[in-house]
């Protein structure tokens, strides 16, 4: 039997029923778009969340330094690390065990009726913060290099800590006491995406830092463009302290490729079930539409085998023609699929993040579904003896 | 050189076939029969009386349980299943009862499908003196250096020549190949339009056969039974569905196939049909005699 025959006789029995095929087919195409949309969608989020996973954490490293009588990293360390190509920004901090828990208020008198004193941290940083912890001054402003070189006896509050000290308006120059000493807050820092525990903390200059025991610096902020983490983390020690770089203690981003691939393995996991199942239960009704049809057309595998038709015959013609029907179902699951993905895409504002590979594959899946699905149908009608066939009509 | 042709189509000798059913049922008995090229022989009988059975067997659709069956001179007995499918294809056309169209296929598609798997266009080919023939595997390539007039076949173009009354069946000496330009698929519906002429079914080549009368239907199912020239047609109670006017143009379609030397055997319960036969056997509780 030629080939060219065999696709003709398969193609002339799937079309013979054009609307139970177009049935039949449905379990696939709904199996199929189901794994199209979920593995294009799980995609596209995936990368938008990798983008907004970038901006947020991808770009941030932290670099801790231990507490020495001689300091490891000076306080002109941010000037040192912006030097490197990939650093966007960096600020120095220091934060003691006992600055963390100091008392602040914000006036001296003693009201029994209102709790004024808060116990809170104090930060010594310098006047990069704000662009270090991607913050926004939502009162007032940041101290600068001349509130450091005057020792101006200034500080910037966390908009929790000022909330907390009942701080909201500094037209009045309101001050803050500090162990009992007072410091003008200038500003009001808020809208931290980096370092939010800064919220509740007072910041100050590290001239003035000194008076609570902050003098070294204990970590420092830096962050990179997107994809220059890995080798920023490992400049970053050298630039600080060419001396000891080995003592710093670097806190990378984890890698956008893992974070992004576990992103979509959550996503995957899920709806890939809902898909597999949908395509079980397309190969369900694939397997059990031909077995029917089988049924029906004994009188016809009769003939043909009278005709000449080996069992083999018998067999490919119905396992083509269950293999056509799941092909089919793979082309317009694909394609209803990848529309689905365009349109969901289109909705959120996302882009489309679209493999090549999936809408080749998608109609691949489909015809192996249908040949798994044809082969026990196929199978029974080439068992079947001629005799019996052509008796049963 | 001419390679032998057996003298019979058809030789069985001591043919049985027993069913393994409680009771055992005995269909066949010890049967002989030899059936010549070109004979015409009807077998007749009661229903149950092992007709189909060895229909069955003759047509390789049946396996004897016991004895001898040479067809074309090929011991057919001990031929594993895929030899036995080939013989078929490519020696014997049925005709049935009840036609055994595709519903969904036209007449034309119908008649081809003949060719899709055992009998392909080298038959006809060879016929037509193209192709090398293949001594002592099958008769291609002796019939066209047969003697003359004894051509088998119900390929030869129809229209012209001797008749007997058969509607469209118009034996000439000239070879179908001759007509048919082609091989394999190519020229295939060539040679279905072709097998059509001879039952005078030109006119509905692309018609379903939902659209046919049941005359018209047997006469396209004898078209797909002489595509590929086989040797031996075996006919079920081919005029069982029809009325009398159609039974009568397909037993003339029948003279002319037997006057082009085509080898038929009829089963029949029906007089007017076994009368034409050149031959009539009887087979009566699986036993067979001449009458």
């Amino acid at each position: 039997m030629d080939i060219r025959d065999l696709w003709a006789e398969a193609l002339a029995g799937m079309l013979a029923r054009p609307v139970r095929s177009a049935l039949t087919t449905l379990g696939t195409v709904l199996g199929i778009t189901t794994l199209v949309i979920t593995l294009g969608v799980a995609a596209t989020a995936g990368n938008q969340i990798v983008g907004r996973f970038d901006e947020l954490t991808a770009t941030a490293i932290t670099v801790e330094v231990p507490d020495k009588a001689d300091p490891l990293v000076t306080w002109d360390a941010p000037a040192a690390l912006t030097r490197l190509r990939g650093v966007t920004s960096a600020a120095a901090l220091a934060q003691t065990d006992e600055s963390s828990n100091l008392q602040v208020a914000s006036n001296t008198l003693v009201d029994p009726a209102r709790v004024t004193d808060q116990t809170l941290a104090v930060v010594a940083t310098g006047p990069e913060l704000p662009q270090a912890v991607r913050g926004r001054m939502t009162e007032g402003r940041f101290f600068d290099a001349g509130h450091v070189g005057r020792r101006d006896r200034v500080v910037v509050l966390g908009d929790q800590a000022a909330r907390m000290l009942g701080v909201t308006r500094l037209t009045s120059a309101p001050a803050v006491f500090i162990e009992d000493r007072a410091y003008t807050v200038i500003g009001i820092l808020g809208d931290l995406r980096r370092e939010q525990i800064l919220s509740t903390a007072v910041i100050v200059p590290p001239t003035i830092g000194a008076d609570f025991g902050l003098k070294n610096v204990t970590r420092v902020l830096v962050n990179t463009t997107l994809g220059a983490a890995d080798l920023i983390a490992g400049q970053a020690p050298v630039a600080l302290s060419p001396n000891h770089p080995d003592e710093l203690q670097v806190i990378a981003p984890p890698s956008p490729t893992r974070a992004r691939d576990g992103v979509q393995d959550d996503v995957n996991g899920l709806f890939l079930i809902l898909g597999l199942v949908s395509l079980v239960v397309g190969a369900v009704g694939i397997a059990n539409v031909t077995l029917v049809t089988v049924m029906e057309r004994v009188a016809e595998i009769g003939l043909r085998r009278s005709l000449g038709a080996a069992r083999r015959h018998i067999a490919a013609q119905f396992l083509l023609e269950s293999t056509l029907i799941g092909m089919t179902g793979g082309v317009i699951g694909a394609g209803l699929g990848l529309v689905s993905v365009v349109a969901i895409s289109a909705a959120k504002e996302w882009t489309p993040v679209l493999d090549a590979r999936l809408a080749l594959a998608a109609p691949v899946a489909g015809a192996l579904v249908g040949l798994l699905a044809g082969l026990y149908p196929s199978l029974r009608a080439a068992r079947m003896e001629p005799v019996d066939a052509l008796r049963s009509t | 050189m001419i390679p032998d042709v057996p003298p019979d189509v058809i030789r069985l000798d001591d043919v049985s076939r027993m069913f393994p059913t409680e009771p055992p049922v005995l269909a066949l008995s010890r049967i002989c029969l030899r059936v010549g090229r070109g004979d015409y022989v009807a077998i007749v009988g009661p229903s149950g009386s092992g007709k189909s059975t060895l229909l069955n067997t003759l047509g390789l659709l049946d396996r004897p349980t016991s004895g001898s069956y040479l067809l074309d001179g090929i011991e057919t007995t001990t031929l594993r299943d895929g030899a036995r499918t080939r013989l078929r294809g490519r020696k014997i056309g049925f005709i049935y009862q009840s036609f055994h169209l595709l519903a969904h296929r036209t007449v034309a598609e119908n008649v081809m499908l003949a060719e899709v798997y055992g009998r392909s266009g080298r038959a006809w080919r060879e016929k037509a003196g193209l192709g090398r023939p293949r001594p002592g595997r099958t008769d291609r390539g002796r019939t066209g250096n047969g003697p003359a007039g004894r051509a088998v076949t119900g390929n030869e173009p129809a229209s012209r020549g001797k008749t007997r009354g058969a509607p469209t069946a118009a034996p000439t000496d000239a070879p179908a190949g001759a007509a048919v330009d082609g091989y394999g698929r190519r020229g295939r519906r060539a040679r279905a339009e072709e097998a059509l002429e001879k039952v005078g079914m030109t006119h509905r080549l692309d018609f379903l056969p939902d659209r046919l009368s049941g005359g018209e239907r047997q006469r396209v199912a004898i078209a797909r039974a002489l595509m590929g020239g086989p040797s031996l047609l075996l006919c079920d109670e081919p005029t069982g569905n029809l009325d009398s006017r159609n039974t009568g143009a397909v037993l003339d379609l029948f003279d002319g196939l037997r006057d082009q030397g085509l080898t038929l055997l009829v089963i029949t319960h029906e007089d007017a049909v076994s009368s034409r036969a050149g031959r009539r056997v009887r087979i009566s509780d699986g036993i067979l005699t001449e009458e």
